[in-house]
């Protein structure tokens, strides 16, 4: 009798146990992707969501036995919806990651949540350098623009360019680039003039004539993507490009999104990025070709990669931590290294940003497209502004 | 300095052409119409689509440009204008802001966010040097263009017979109805010639602009000032604020970069302080 009642109740501890088993493997995960998928900067949140999506189809939706929902939230690239928006997963669904953030402002708007929530927040696009700074739960898989900007300066300096203009649209990240431009460059010796151009102008023909009258050896822009064709096709009607004035800047200005359409007048820009649809590896041959099939002939971008990488970041996070989020999550993040699409990256243990190689890459067709071909590596670049701080 | 001079006609000519359409329905029907950018969005996406997914050259795409925002503005005007003509100016602001934010979503959704490109014929690329002026080819071929529209437009006001009927509908309505004049025909045809002009200025932009959804919000407040500063009671008053505006906006961007996009606010105050029923109106 005694025998039996014990039997049973193992039995039932053993069902129970069992039950429960079953119970954890049903229980979601859910990450929370906020982005901007309509509006001027829709373009960022399409890329990130088609990458966050073909990697959760490559890799299957559970992690560390538990189910993987994404959830994907649009904020129209405007802060304070953002910021409702991450309350409203961190309260109502409670999810263990949230993710995307198109724009600057857009990430520092939900820092303060993913501090008091303690929901590790991964930045997928937005560049600023200081946004890893607004909370300890912040991890960044995008660039920050003096990453990708520091080594034009010195590229420029050691291929015997002496003078730049510089030509900015004036808002926190052109003032960003142009300051760590310039100061890296007159640091090896050259000379900067500094341009900005109001963020509305529809005409850049005064702007470009100034170039063309100054006659420097190279003229550096940066310029949000979408208005990129406008003033490559300006450059090119104004004659800049024969005069010998190179076209030098970070990768925005000739976005793999856009390059296709804008034509013969992209062709020989010299840019510095992390990433380029053309890289030369195997692991970006089949991310490029799974992900323009997924998304019908769609180019990735490096918007994308940065998605593809925080969906890679997040599921080996939750790996380690055996599925749990939080501080736990974070720590988990920190120092890991991986091979990426755009080459090795790794997650800087200090200040929770990304560490990668930066690429200089000029404009060239290739099989009737026009791609950023990469010529030259600098490897494992920091963020500068980070590296010159903790010094 | 005189390729500034030039770019800067060239600039201000361009805001005529995406302006006029406005001074015409602002200005002769006395109608605010705010929803003028939507027009001239339409038209350029009319160049857009046709040139990039059917291979139409630019310039057989343009009177298709004129056509298609025409047709469009003819069939809301019958709708929906009609119905506004006497209410009040904000009653015509917030319905022309409704539509402009609709064509904004509707565009967002049927041709997505990104930038439209267009590649303009190669004959029309580039620059040529005149007498030691640096000339770009495309911006001479916006001015000649526009001097053509300054010109026609003006005979149509200023000679024909539907242009003092369209002046005699505008200024009494009644009256005008009673000699026989069908007001609401001419209102019609001039609003469509209006959106039409519209939709010439966003396809001739669009190269120079660029063409996106936000397009109506981003030039509403250029479209405004040309009218503003010119007055609204001819062609001529829109023609000549264009030429200065642009000029002056060039020209304040290449020497004082620093207050650059400020010189065409400045310029505007200092008109309406002035002169406030624009530089080339009589007060009324």
């Amino acid at each position: 009798m005694l025998r039996r009642t014990l039997l049973s109740a193992v039995g039932a501890a053993a069902a129970m146990l069992a039950l429960s088993g079953a119970a954890m493997a049903q229980d979601t995960l859910k990450i929370g992707l906020i982005l901007p998928m309509t509006g001027p900067f829709a373009s960022t949140g399409r890329q990130i969501e088609a990458a966050a999506k073909l990697y959760m189809q490559q890799k299957g939706d559970t992690v560390a036995g538990k189910k993987i929902q994404l959830i994907v939230k649009d904020d129209t690239g405007t802060a304070d919806v953002t910021k409702r928006l991450a309350q409203e997963l961190i309260v109502n669904d409670k999810i263990a990651v949230m993710a995307g953030f198109g724009l600057t402002p857009l990430a520092l708007a939900s820092a303060p949540l993913a501090t008091q929530a303690k929901v590790p927040e991964v930045v997928m696009a937005a560049a600023t350098s200081t946004i890893t700074e607004a909370s300890p739960f912040i991890v960044r898989t995008s660039f920050t623009l003096p990453q990708a900007t520091v080594p034009m300066a010195d590229w420029a300096a050691q291929n015997g360019i002496k003078k730049v203009a510089t030509l900015v649209s004036d808002y926190g990240p052109g003032i960003d680039a142009e300051k760590a431009f310039a100061a890296a460059f007159t640091a090896k010796g050259g000379q900067v003039e500094n341009l900005r151009v109001p963020l509305a102008n529809p005409d850049f023909s005064p702007f470009l004539q100034k170039v063309a009258d100054a006659k420097p050896d190279a003229l550096f822009v940066f310029v949000p993507s979408g208005i990129g064709a406008q003033f490559m096709k300006q450059f090119v009607e104004r004659g800049l490009d024969k005069s010998g004035i190179k076209l030098i800047g970070p990768g925005d200005v000739t976005d793999d999104d856009l390059l296709n359409n804008m034509g013969d007048v992209a062709l020989g820009a010299i840019t510095t990025q992390h990433y380029s649809a053309a890289h030369d590896s195997p692991e970006n041959k089949a991310f490029v070709e799974a992900f323009k099939k997924a998304n019908n002939g769609m180019r990735p971008n490096f918007m994308a990669v940065g998605g593809y990488d925080g969906m890679h970041l997040i599921y080996e996070g939750l790996k380690k931590t055996n599925g749990e989020g939080g501080q736990a999550l974070v720590d988990a993040m920190k120092g890991m290294s991986w091979t990426s699409p755009r080459g090795p990256v790794s997650i800087d243990p200090q200040t929770r940003d990304i560490v990668q190689n930066i690429y200089v890459r000029k404009v060239e067709r290739k099989d009737g497209e026009l791609y950023n071909v990469e010529f030259a590596t600098i490897p494992n670049v920091k963020d500068p502004v980070k590296a010159a701080k903790s010094n | 300095m005189l390729t500034i001079l030039f770019d800067g006609i060239a600039y201000g000519m361009l805001l005529f052409v995406l302006a006029c359409g406005l001074a015409v329905t602002l200005g002769l029907m006395n109608f605010v119409n705010l929803a003028h950018g939507a027009f001239a969005m339409a038209g350029g996406y009319v160049t857009a689509v046709l040139m990039n997914r059917y291979g139409v050259p630019f310039l057989l795409t343009l009177p298709l440009a004129f056509t298609v925002p025409a047709v469009i503005g003819l069939v809301l005007e019958r709708t929906l204008y009609k119905q506004l003509y006497a209410r009040s100016h904000l009653d015509q602001v917030l319905f022309s802001i409704g539509l402009v934010f609709m064509a904004v979503a509707a565009v967002d959704y049927t041709m997505g966010s990104q930038q439209q490109m267009i590649q303009i014929p190669t004959w029309l690329q580039g620059r040529v040097e005149i007498l030691g002026i640096q000339v770009g080819l495309y911006r001479s071929f916006i001015i000649a263009v526009c001097g053509v529209l300054v010109v026609v437009l003006q005979y149509i006001l200023t000679q024909t017979r539907f242009g003092s009927r369209l002046r005699a509908a505008v200024d009494d309505p009644r009256v005008a109805r009673g000699l026989g004049i069908n007001v609401s025909v001419i209102f019609a045809a001039t609003f469509a010639v209006g959106s039409g002009l519209a939709g010439l200025g966003g396809a001739l932009g669009a190269e120079i602009l660029g063409l996106d959804p936000t397009f109506p919000l981003k030039f509403m407040i250029y479209f405004l000032i040309v009218v503003t500063v010119g007055g609204t009671t001819s062609i001529t008053g829109p023609f000549l604020a264009s030429l200065i505006l642009g000029i002056a906006d060039v020209a304040g961007k290449y020497y004082v970069p620093s207050l650059g996009a400020f010189v065409i606010y400045t310029l505007m105050i200092v008109v309406l302080v002035l002169r406030p029923q624009g530089l080339f109106a009589r007060a009324r």
